[in-house]
């Protein structure tokens, strides 16, 4: 029975054929596999050459003794780097200083963007202006930033310290103070990037449709219950964004520190990353730096993959 | 609250017009006793590297702004807009590489660099900054979001994948392109490590690492640094002022604004 083919069943599958031809003969024509290969392929070679294959070489250079004037890569030491970077001290007051770094600027700079953009949204005329005010200083070149600012910090005639002596208190040693060091990195970073926060949040403002607000206002909230009722938990989601690329951006520092104290007074601010490139380009330890930076990358990544846990489960 | 995030802006003015004896004074005056000049200015644009650091900057960020933004867009398009074998995954390798920080990938980007005697060439400091998983992600997502009836229009008339992608997704993508070349552009001007690294000519150095090269250099010449610091800073200025509008707006549209 299920072998005989009326001429209904074969006219039937027959066109079905078609169809699926059809179907194909448009796949070909909308998506044709050699012309995306043409199209990647640039993309993928720079890709391939100066990402994979250096992530490639860093993780054999870090189980070698390889060094910067060394020849050839280096003799093959196994785990010797790995196990000599868990036993190294440095490493881990590096990331220790890294880590406080990280939590002493990524509240404020969540906290500061945030209360900024609600500022400047809710009715302040001339939004450019104020747009160009907080932003401009993320546009300067950290060597513009460590000029200014390393004028602003001179203990003797800095102007924070003159500032500070008029209101009667003594000057404090910014830079070279133990105490004071990584707080002075932290407000010169805040000053510095904070303004790509506040756009992030500008932008999510005013996406927030205005019906919520209408609603809640019939509702009879004031200012203060809308604040709380309807902006806040509309900008969750910015805030959960803003909050994991503040910290991965954070635990990258190098750049404002190693201009303004060298990882000084006394080790005091010396990033991980300022760690990795003295051993690798100052003691010429590139087998070493290797390791190190794997360690950390680690770290990086088990970070990024527990914050992704918590902020999903947060907005189940 | 404007006014102290201005303060250090116009300290680095202010002090950029002072005599350099008014510059290391001690204190807050913000009006020099020597009156203001224009001297520091006078100097550091008739001596110095700044001129050559300006124009490599400019040569550098420009060849990676224009590379980036059309390989980035070539891959886009190829990820969203065709079948090809291995595009899901070829993807998926794109998007876990923007975890990877790049400052780790100093030492063996320098190596292969010594390799490749590049060191101490413009290559060397460009090649590096011309990959951004990150730009191919946000290309990608607007991508998607043209209608594929676009697309088959121009298909019917006989328009092949090259011509597609030239006349249907570019022009539609332009707000997108521009956003990406603005972001690439800032972020390959202010770029500290790399270019620090790779390069230790003067000659070949740019704006930011041959700032930090002056103080070493000159002791304390506020003024000077200030007027140099400034020049340095300008050109930004004015790309964020002509493009405020694309900025904000395509942080709003790659839905880094949370929507």
């Amino acid at each position: 029975m299920a072998s005989v083919s009326t001429p209904a069943r074969r006219a039937a599958a027959g066109s079905r054929r078609a169809g699926s031809r059809r179907a194909a003969a448009t796949d070909r024509r909308r998506s044709p596999g050699g012309a995306g290969w043409l199209f990647a392929t640039p993309f993928l070679v720079f890709f391939t050459l100066f990402l994979l294959v250096p992530i490639g070489i860093g993780l054999w250079m870090s189980f070698t003794d390889a060094s910067l004037t060394g020849h050839g890569d280096g003799v093959f030491v196994g785990l010797d780097n790995y196990t000599e970077a868990f036993g190294d001290s440095q490493v881990w007051q590096t990331l220790g200083n890294t880590v406080w770094f990280t939590v002493l600027t990524t509240v404020p700079l969540v906290i500061v963007a945030l209360v900024m953009a609600l500022l400047v949204y809710t009715g302040m005329p001339g939004q450019w202006l104020w747009r160009l005010a907080f932003f401009a200083s993320h546009l300067l070149p950290v060597a513009v930033v460590y000029q200014v600012w390393s004028m602003l910090f001179q203990p003797d005639r800095g102007m924070l310290n003159s500032v500070l002596q008029t209101f009667g208190m003594d000057g404090i040693a910014w830079l070279t103070d133990e105490k004071f060091a990584m707080w002075s990195i932290g407000l010169v970073t805040l000053w510095w990037t904070v303004g790509f926060n506040f756009l992030l949040y500008l932008a999510a403002l005013q996406a927030i449709p205005d019906h919520l607000y209408e609603a809640a206002a019939l509702d009879g909230a004031g200012a203060w219950r809308r604040l709380w009722s309807v902006t806040l938990p509309q900008l969750r989601r910015t805030t959960a964004l803003i909050a994991v690329l503040q910290v991965m951006a954070s635990l990258k520092v190098f750049d404002q520190i190693y201009l303004l104290t060298k990882g000084g007074p006394n080790g005091a601010t010396r990033p991980i990353l300022e760690y990795i490139y003295d051993t690798g380009f100052t003691n010429y330890r590139l087998g070493y730096a290797s390791a190190v930076s794997y360690v950390f990358f680690g770290i990086i990544i088990i970070l990024s993959l527990a914050q992704l846990k918590i902020f999903s489960r947060r907005e189940d | 609250m404007t006014v102290l995030w201005l303060v250090p802006f116009g300290w680095g003015v202010d002090t950029s017009f002072k005599t350099e004896v008014d510059a290391s004074a001690s204190g807050a005056d913000w009006i020099p006793k020597a009156g203001f000049t224009l001297d520091a200015y006078r100097t550091i644009l008739g001596q110095g590297n700044l001129p050559v650091w300006a124009v490599n900057s400019v040569v550098i960020a420009v060849c990676v702004t224009a590379i980036t933004v059309t390989i980035s867009a070539m891959a886009a398009y190829a990820f969203s807009r065709t079948l090809f074998r291995g595009r899901r995954v070829l993807f998926a390798v794109t998007i876990a590489s923007i975890m990877v920080p790049p400052q780790i990938l100093i030492v063996p980007l320098f190596r292969q660099m010594l390799a490749m005697n590049l060191v101490d060439t413009y290559a060397a400091v460009i090649l590096p900054q011309v990959v951004a998983p990150a730009m191919v992600f946000i290309l990608k997502k607007f991508f998607d979001g043209i209608p594929r009836e676009l697309e088959e229009a121009a298909r019917i008339d006989g328009a092949g994948s090259f011509r597609v992608f030239w006349s249907v997704v570019l022009p539609l993508s332009r707000p997108i392109l521009a956003a990406v070349a603005i972001f690439v552009f800032i972020n390959t001007w202010n770029n500290f490590l790399w270019p620090f690294i790779s390069t230790s000519d003067p000659q070949l150095m740019t704006l930011p690492v041959g700032l930090s090269t002056v103080k070493d250099s000159t002791g304390l010449r506020n003024a000077q640094e200030s007027a140099a610091s400034i020049l340095g800073s300008i050109p930004l200025l004015i790309v964020f002022m002509l493009f405020q509008r694309q900025i904000v707006r395509s942080v709003a549209t790659t839905g880094l604004g949370g929507q």
